[in-house]
Formats: structure tokens, sequence, C-alpha cells
């Protein structure tokens, strides 16, 4: 997001904010959400891709709605408002091609209106089917819903995957392939967007979903502040924010979202953006001469990814805060925890949440409550290293991700079993304020440097780089 | 959303506080625009970070080659290693000239400088002999004794100018960016050693109201961040442009049979057309520290179609022949020490993929026939 949108979403967001209380404010978020969609998504090198690929958000969107409702709520008068603004909204998107306004809200030119046309009666086709046949078997249909999403995300994120749909895409625009990357299908905020709605979709399998109308759902999804780096929020407590009426926002609540987002604006745009010319790159790994420097360029890496994401979060929360919403938090001082435990309870918390609730407690709940009960310390290990394996991948299917995520797994695994071993050691020694601030200092110190280590995994493309990188980080490169 | 925390917090109006930001920003854009902020002055170069071995400049995006081009002179010297503290024992040599002395393509240390320093020269009085490249690209003899000007506030003990026509002639007066950019220096140059300059020719980069703000040198301010944050990869690669690590023999251009010299025509060009006056000015600057004033040297083609009527694809025979003329008469009659090194490497195995820059081998033969004179120089 680049600061220009960002005014544009403050601006926005105050007058909504100010102004806006009556029942028409979801349809307005919903509205501005999914022109936020078009705006924001990056243009691409396949023609009109940006564009198809805004209007294909939108879509899921809404079938992850169909899915997750139930069937004698969809035909409601609000949802189906809310489908006609959608439609209006793609429709107008495509029509800016016409209208003498042609990169002004998709970043490239926008596909010709039959084509759209067809797309569009498809998607009604598709959607109409989905919701009919959806009362047959709900439960598989929920199934194929996660399967689909998965499916897309895995594509996007193996490289050499994206890079065959590119080429697919290429050769049926009667473009060659040769030219096709995986850069081609950058998606902007999918990775969120999709997780939002496995989220809605397991929380309908387990009856836990509230039900909301396509407004709220839609609103949720892809709420305009937190559409390109989160937080994931949860609907359950979206929609309270969403329903709260009247809403009265206060001169401390405007001022705690201004001082959130002038934060904010400080760390990505000045922090973050500064440490990003030093940070440790794959270019400069293989340029930087002593352990010394190498040292420098991974903690400006270190401090950099932390300004730049929390940064993000804090602009998204801000702008939530002048439209009366409380987004929850994502990172509360990662960098000061005494154990990889709690940096992981303080470091992209919301991602962190999702898979504690759909991978890590259901899978230790299915060992613990299994005939062939494992040990413990093997459940622990298999959770731990299994959901850091799937944060890891979440970032991209790459080896780097894998041993990022595993890096963090073993720490994890370590970090609980030595924290056993040392419990009814160090029982004793509550009352020694100085040992106890000394090792506490101690752990942050050990902890942060593990954590910073780990970066390099994750900053660069290869293994047998970050491999160099350590060695030379250790002081034992040729 | 209602507060929650409202009881114990103190209220706060958001409209004062824009309107004490507003007023905080307007209170220090006119402390801006009535004070001149030396900025440039301060550097994280030889304080946390090592300094640059030459002057700030790049040819390439500075995320490649951790360089960016200023024409500040502040940030170029403090950025400079020769802003560092001069130790008792060290015979401070600054090498003044353009792209070739700033060493185009050519690592630090096989610049004319950086060989020189590393020739591990002993001055007459026993000092130890540091050389500084203080060179800058295109070539403009204002924008040398602008430099050197700067230069002398770092107690210099040899100053060797290396010019060429090219630097002397009518269009490199004013026009070059350090020159541009520093008009207030060069106005204070204008009327201390009585140079007459025509300013109306030239868009000087004359400060406006808005330019003196905050917001006016928002682009200063980010340059000069910029840099001090390069001086960290700086520090880390050594990488300061794209080198050359690998060589093409020059290939010999053709040479046009065109004899003119910009408007210049044979058999002879008014000397009063080459900017003597600058070089006296320059000269002044230095007051009792030596110079050694060098013509460089430049590729001789011959053999070559109308190689009997140019040297190179700059200099017509008849032009570079007079300058030389010119330059040995003033130089007896104003006692400068001038050495012309015109022919010194004739050969175009040492020349790089240009006619105006040297290989390390060539540099080398270079610093061959300058190691005397920098030797011997007198002990001040």
């Amino acid at each position: 997001m680049t600061l220009t949108y960002i005014l544009i979403f403050t601006v926005v967001a105050l007058f909504l904010g100010l102004v806006l209380r009556d029942r028409w404010r979801v349809y307005l978020l919903m509205g501005i959400s999914a022109l936020a969609v078009y705006l924001l998504q990056p243009a691409l090198p396949i023609r009109s891709l940006d564009f198809w690929l805004s209007t294909i958000t939108l879509l899921l969107t809404v079938l992850g709605w169909i899915l997750t409702t139930p069937s004698d709520k969809l035909r409601e008068r609000n949802n189906l408002v809310a489908l006609a603004i959608l439609v209006s909204i793609v429709v107008f998107a495509d029509l800016t091609r016409y209208l003498g306004l042609g990169w002004t809200l998709s970043a490239t030119l926008p596909p010709k209106l039959e084509m759209l046309m067809i797309f569009l009666a498809l998607a009604v086709l598709f959607l109409g089917a989905t919701a009919y046949f959806k009362r047959l078997s709900p439960i598989l249909f929920l199934a194929s819903g996660i399967v689909m999403l998965l499916g897309i995300f895995i594509i996007l994120k193996v490289p050499s995957l994206a890079t065959a749909v590119s080429g697919v895409i290429r050769y049926a625009l009667g473009r060659s392939s040769a030219n096709a990357a995986a850069t081609d299908l950058r998606w902007l905020g999918f990775s969120y967007i999709a997780f939002r709605l496995l989220h809605t979709i397991r929380d309908r399998q387990t009856g836990r979903l509230p039900v909301v109308s396509l407004p709220e759902y839609v609103t949720y999804v892809i709420f305009f502040p937190a559409l390109t780096a989160g937080p994931i929020d949860r609907i359950e407590r979206f929609i309270q924010d969403l329903r709260r009426r009247p809403i009265l926002l206060s001169a401390e609540d405007l001022s705690n979202a201004g001082k959130r987002l002038m934060v904010g604006l400080f760390k990505k745009f000045v922090l973050a953006d500064s440490l990003a010319i030093i940070a440790l790159n794959n270019v400069n790994a293989l340029q930087t001469r002593t352990a010394g420097w190498m040292w420098v360029l991974l903690y400006a890496y270190t401090f950099q990814i932390l300004f730049d994401f929390s940064g993000y979060t804090d602009i998204a929360i801000g702008i939530g805060g002048f439209l009366g919403f409380r987004l929850p938090e994502n990172f509360t001082n990662p960098y000061l925890k005494p154990n990889l435990t709690q940096f992981w309870n303080s470091w992209h918390m919301t991602l962190t949440q999702w898979f504690r609730s759909y991978f890590f407690n259901p899978v230790t709940r299915f060992l613990r409550s299994g005939k062939h009960r494992l040990p413990i310390p093997a459940i622990i290990f298999i959770t731990q290293l299994g959901t850091m394996l799937l944060i890891g991948l979440w970032h991209g299917i790459t080896w780097n991700f894998v041993l990022w995520g595993l890096w963090h797994g073993i720490g994890l695994f370590v970090q609980n079993r030595w924290s056993e071993f040392l419990r009814p050691r160090l029982a004793g020694l509550e009352n020694r304020r100085g040992l106890n601030f000394f090792l506490t200092a101690l752990s942050i110190f050990l902890t942060f440097q593990y954590v910073a280590l780990g970066w390099v995994w994750f900053a660069l493309p290869t293994p047998g780089l970050s491999w160099q990188v350590l060695l030379k980080l250790l002081g034992m490169a040729q | 959303m209602t507060s929650s925390a409202t009881g114990s917090s103190r209220l706060i109006n958001p409209y004062l506080v824009l309107v004490k930001g507003l007023i905080l920003f307007i209170f220090i854009n006119l402390i801006c625009i009535s004070i001149y902020i030396p900025y440039g002055k301060l550097s994280l170069y030889n304080f946390l970070l090592p300094g640059r071995e030459r002057f700030p400049f790049a040819e390439e995006v500075p995320e490649k080659i951790y360089n960016l081009t200023t024409t500040n002179l502040d940030v170029m010297f403090s950025s400079h290693i020769i802003s560092s503290p001069k130790s008792k024992d060290e015979y401070r040599v600054v090498l003044l000239g353009d792209s070739s002395v700033w060493g185009a393509s050519l690592h630090p240390e096989d610049t004319l400088a950086g060989q020189l320093d590393d020739a591990n020269l002993k001055s007459c009085d026993g000092r130890k002999v540091h050389v500084y490249n203080l060179g800058y690209p295109r070539n403009s003899i204002t924008k040398d004794a602008l430099i050197l000007n700067e230069a002398m506030r770092y107690k210099p003990d040899l100053i060797v100018w290396i010019t060429t026509l090219g630097s002397l002639t009518p269009d490199r007066r004013l026009d070059h960016p350090i020159v541009q950019s520093n008009p207030s220096r060069l106005y204070e140059l204008s009327h201390k050693y009585n140079l007459e300059f025509d300013f109306s020719t030239i868009n000087f980069n004359h400060a406006s109201f808005l330019d003196r703000t905050v917001f006016g040198f928002r682009r200063d301010i980010s340059d000069w961040a910029r840099l001090q944050l390069y001086g960290v990869l700086w520090a880390a690669t050594g990488i300061d442009q794209v080198y050359r690590n690998s060589f093409k023999v020059y290939s010999l251009p053709e040479l046009i049979d065109d004899i003119s010299y910009f408007d210049w025509q044979p058999p002879a060009f008014d000397p009063r057309l080459l900017s003597l006056d600058v070089l006296e000015a320059g000269m002044e600057i230095a007051g009792k520290t030596p110079v050694i004033l060098v013509n460089e040297p430049i590729l001789i083609i011959s053999g070559q179609k109308n190689s009997d009527l140019r040297y190179d694809s700059s200099y017509p025979r008849w032009v570079y022949d007079q300058y030389r003329q010119i330059m040995n008469v003033e130089s007896k009659e104003n006692e400068w020490h001038y050495i012309d090194l015109w022919d010194l490497v004739p050969s175009t195995d040492f020349w790089g993929d240009t006619d105006m820059h040297l290989m390390p081998a060539g540099e080398a033969r270079f610093v061959e026939e300058l190691i005397p004179y920098i030797r011997f120089a007198p002990c001040p």
C-alpha cells in the first residue's frame, strides 16, 4: 500500500466513521472494500489479469458466503441488494475502460465488456448451481470449498506451478509461454483472503459460525484496511464491531486511531524502508566480506521485517479505528520475549492463532485421544514441527520456507523440553531478583539471536546460499 | 466505539493535535528558512562507517552500487575519507581531476590515487604519504576550483591537479552539476579571486523560498540519509560502482576529418578562451601548499585515417598542440610546477573501452611517472 492509498483510505475511513452510523454503513464498507480490491491489485505482465484476479477475489468471497450460509437465508433482501452492488462494482470497474478512466481503478486496462458479461453469466450460473446443489450435501460442498482454496493457494505458492499456470494463460491468450514467471500471478492479499475464507468454512463445518449476511461476510473477508497485510481477524469478533449501533467515536478513539496510524506510517515508511536499503538479501549476501558486517545486515533485516509488518498492522488498526473497528493485535514486542513460545505468541499473532485453532489444537486432541497414545514429548514434537512447517509454507512453498519452519519447530520443541527440565531446578530461585533478571535478559538475547538466525532461511532464496551466510556469520566461511 | 478507559486517561482533542502539529511544522520550516543548517556536514562516515575513497557518484541505480550522486559539497566531503583526522606523521596529497582521476570502472585501489597510496611513499621529511582521490566525473576547471577550495580545510601538504584541454574550454566554465548546485560558493569564489563568470548564461539552482523549507529540500535530506545507509553496504562489500574486472582493449574509432573544435577554426584559437583565470585562482586558493599541475595523458592515435588531423576522437591536433604550448608558456610565466604527460600512455593496450579512461595497468604507468614528483615535492 502506498502512502497515497493510505491517505485516501484514511480520509474515507474518517468520513465513514464520523458521518455514517446507519444501516447503509455495511453496504458502503463492502462497496469501498470491493473497490479497494481493484485499486490495490498491482499491475501484472499478462493483459487485464489484475482485473480478473480482483474479480475472482470477489467471486470466491461470494462463493464462501454461499457455502457457509444456510440455504434459507441466501435469498434475503439485503443479500440480494449486496450482490447487486457487487455486480455493479465489477461492471463499473470494467466500464472505466470506456469512460476514459482506463487505469484509475485497475492497474491496467480492463477487459472488453463482452468478455466480462460472459464471465459474469458463467459466475452467476456457477454460484446459482452451488447454492442449489449444496442442499444435497452441504458437507461435501464445504469440503470442496476447502480443497479448492487450498488448491489455488498451493498453485500460487509453488513457483514452478505458478509459472506453469502463467504459461497456460499466456498460451491461451496467444502469447509466448517462454516469458512466463511465478510473479505473473501476484494476487494481492490472497494469503489473507484464503485464510479468512477457510476459517469461515471450517467454522461452518464445526457449527461455530454465526449466520452473517452477504455484505457482512464480504466486508469481513476483504475489509480494506486489512486487505494487504492482515491482521486475520475472526468473523465472530469482526461482526460485533460491524453490527454495533450506534457507533459513537469519541475524541479519544479518534486520537488513539490517529496515533496508531502515525506510528504505523513511521515504522513502515521511515524505519522499515530505511532498513530495507541495508537488509540482507541474495545480492549483498554474496558480496559481504566479513562476519561482523554480515551480522549488521542480518540485524537490519530482522528489524526491517518487524517494522514493515507491524507497521502495516498499525496502519490497518489505525484506519480500522477511524471506522469504529478494533482489529486484533498482530505484534506485541516479539523481540523482547524470553523464549520461542512467547515469541510466537507475539509475532504475527493472528496467523499463529489461526494455525493453533485449525491445526495445532485438533491434531493434539487427535493424538492424545487415539488408541495408541504417543508419549507427550512425541506429541509436542509432531504438533509443533507440523504447525511451524505449515506457517513456513504459508509464506511460500519453497525449501527455504520449509527450513525456516523446521528451524522454529525444532527450536520450540527444544525450548519446551529445556523449560520442563529447568522448571523444578529453578523453583527455589524466585526470590533472587538479580539472578532472575540476568536469566531473563540472557533468555531474551538468546531467543532474539535464534530468531534472527532463522531469518537467514526466510530472507534468502536457496538453502545453499543460506548455509553459506550462516557459516560466514559464525566465522566459518572460507 | 466508546472509550473504555477514559476515566484514567486524559481526553485528547484530535483537532487540537492537528493545530499544534501545523504550528510546529510552520515553526520548524521558518527556522530552516532563516538559518542555514549545514546538515551535510553531519555524517556517519569516518565515525561509525569507513569514509569513502572517492566522492559519491553513481552511474548506476544506487541499489546496485551502494552509492548515489550528490553535488552537495558538504555531503561529498563529509562522506570522504579525507574528513578523517590527519595524523602528525601523515603527508597528505590530494588529487584533483575528472572521471579519469575518480576512476570510472576501477576499484578504488586501482585508481591513480589508490595506486599512489599503495606505493607506501615517504615525503621529503619522512612522513607517510597518503593520497586522496578528490576527482569528480566530467571535466570542469571551475568544479575543480570549488573542490580545491573545500579541500584546503583538510590541510593538504601537496596538491596534484590533473587537467586537460577539455577542462578549460568555455563550455565547461559553468556547465557542471557541482558548479550549478553551489551558486553561493561560486559567487564567493568569483568575488574573492575576481573571476568573471557569465552568470546569466546558466540556470543556477537558486534556492527559492519554498526550496529552503524542510519540504523544499526533502529530496536533499533523503539523499543524505540514503547515502549514510549505503555507507553500511559500502563498508560491508567495498563496492561503490560497477567494476569492470576485465577490460577489452580499446578499439580505435574512426576519426572524422573535421578539424574544428567547437567553433574554433585553425590555424589558432584565442588563448583567452581557456579558463586560465580559474586555474590561477586555484593556485591562489592553494596558497603556500605546493601544487603540481599535470596535463593528463591522452590516447594518441596514429596510422589511422585522419590521424594526421586528430589525436583522438576529442582533439584535433592543431588545437591540442596550441593548448600545450599555451600551458607551457603560462606555467613558466606564473612559475607553476607543470608536468606535461600528454604522451605518456600512447598505446591502446593501456586504455579501457574509451579513449578517456586508463586501465589499471595504464594507471600504473601514470603512477610510476608521478612518484618522483611526489617523493621530491618540497616540504612545507
